[in-house]
């Protein structure tokens, strides 16, 4: 599937400059686009080594495993595969409160970390393992509280009430959540 | 109450950042070397998504860049018509998962349009919400640790994502309609 999304940007993306009659305009694309891909990564690179750094303190300090304790259920049930000592717990934890809480850039690192904590025991090392897939859903689909962004824009734009959306915004990430948690569900079991 | 809890939301990370280390020295940890230990791990992570990210923001650019949304759903225009406010609210469903700031501007056009109290304003501002940057989230994860088949993953996001599309028409157009 990604492969033909891929193929079809640039092909669609070609035709489309075509009928402009300004295809050079798609190189300058291609490049611009693998620019913004580097500024990313730079930011990205600060954010990550942050978080990562600070992950390890509440790792060996005992934090992480204490957090496992009281909430590992929770984990086990949307992660039915896991084993009940494993190590990726904590840090799927910590990436879902992150989320939940809007905790702004530390969500990516922590769900990177839990990636790679999934990655260890992985047979296939180039195939999604089942708890890949739901780790991934989980974070396509997170409860939002506060979408920050959206309620400042709303700000400038000088709305009545700037911050009507957070209910909205609030319940449909509760049901896109059910619903990513039941179609994950539904694909895991075809898949078998 | 918003208020309130944009405060917590801001006071949460700065109390995180302190009370981690604290909690670690009290429990005896060697806090600066931990800390680099952890951090040290973040290189191998960050030189595995260089390739997929570049690729990927290349070929959504190209997507962006060149028109072909706006071209293609000039072509659909006559279909679109017939729907309440499709014309406005279907680029930023195809636009959402592909690039978070692409989004964005489509929602300040429609704010400054429409105004921001319109109802299509609010989906859309509700749609900007709910949604993540799906092909983002699915490169940088799946990048870092190597995955190449990715399974049913991509489809149940994106399903996700169309679904979302409808359930926050439905619940805006309930509240707000």
């Amino acid at each position: 599937m990604l492969h033909y999304i891929w193929v079809g940007m640039f092909v669609s993306g070609f035709i489309a400059a075509l009928a402009q009659g300004k295809l050079d305009i798609l190189t300058q694309a291609v490049f611009s686009g693998a620019e913004k891909a580097i500024g990313i990564i730079i930011g990205l690179i600060s954010v990550l080594i942050f978080w990562l750094g600070l992950m390890k303190l509440a790792e060996k300090s005992g934090l992480l495993q204490k957090l496992t304790r009281l909430l590992g259920p929770l984990v086990r049930w949307l992660f039915p595969g896991l084993a009940k000592d494993h190590p990726a717990q904590s840090y799927i934890l910590s990436n879902l409160s992150a989320n939940l809480l809007g905790l702004g850039n530390a969500a990516t690192p922590l769900g990177i970390k839990a990636m790679q904590e999934l990655q260890k025991n992985n047979p296939c090392k180039d195939q999604a393992t089942p708890e890949m897939c739901t780790l991934l859903a989980l974070n396509n689909s997170s409860i939002t509280i506060l979408p920050t962004l959206v309620v400042g824009l709303r700000l400038k734009y000088q709305a009545q009430a700037p911050t009507d959306i957070v209910l909205s915004t609030f319940l449909v990430t509760i049901i896109a959540t059910v619903i990513a948690i039941t179609l994950d569900k539904f694909y895991r079991v075809r898949a078998v | 109450m918003y208020n309130i809890l944009a405060w917590l939301g801001t006071s949460l990370v700065p109390l995180i950042i302190v009370s981690l280390p604290l909690y670690a020295l009290y429990k005896r940890t060697p806090v600066y070397d931990t800390f680099i230990e952890g951090a040290k791990e973040s290189f191998p992570i960050i030189l595995s998504i260089i390739p997929h990210l570049v690729g990927m923001m290349a070929a959504i650019n190209v997507f962006y860049e060149t028109g072909a949304l706006s071209f293609y759903l000039g072509l659909l225009k006559p279909l679109l018509h017939k729907l309440p406010n499709a014309e406005h609210l279907v680029p930023i469903l195809l636009l959402r998962p592909l690039t978070g700031t692409g989004a964005l501007a489509l929602l300040e056009k429609l704010y400054a349009t429409f105004g921001p109290d319109a109802l299509v304003s609010k989906i859309a501002s509700t749609l900007q919400g709910s949604s993540e940057t799906t092909f983002y989230v699915f490169t940088v994860y799946f990048g870092a640790v190597g995955i190449k088949k990715s399974m049913y993953a991509l489809k149940v996001a994106l399903l996700t994502d169309l679904l979302i599309f409808f359930v926050a028409i439905l619940v805006c157009t309930w509240l707000f309609g």
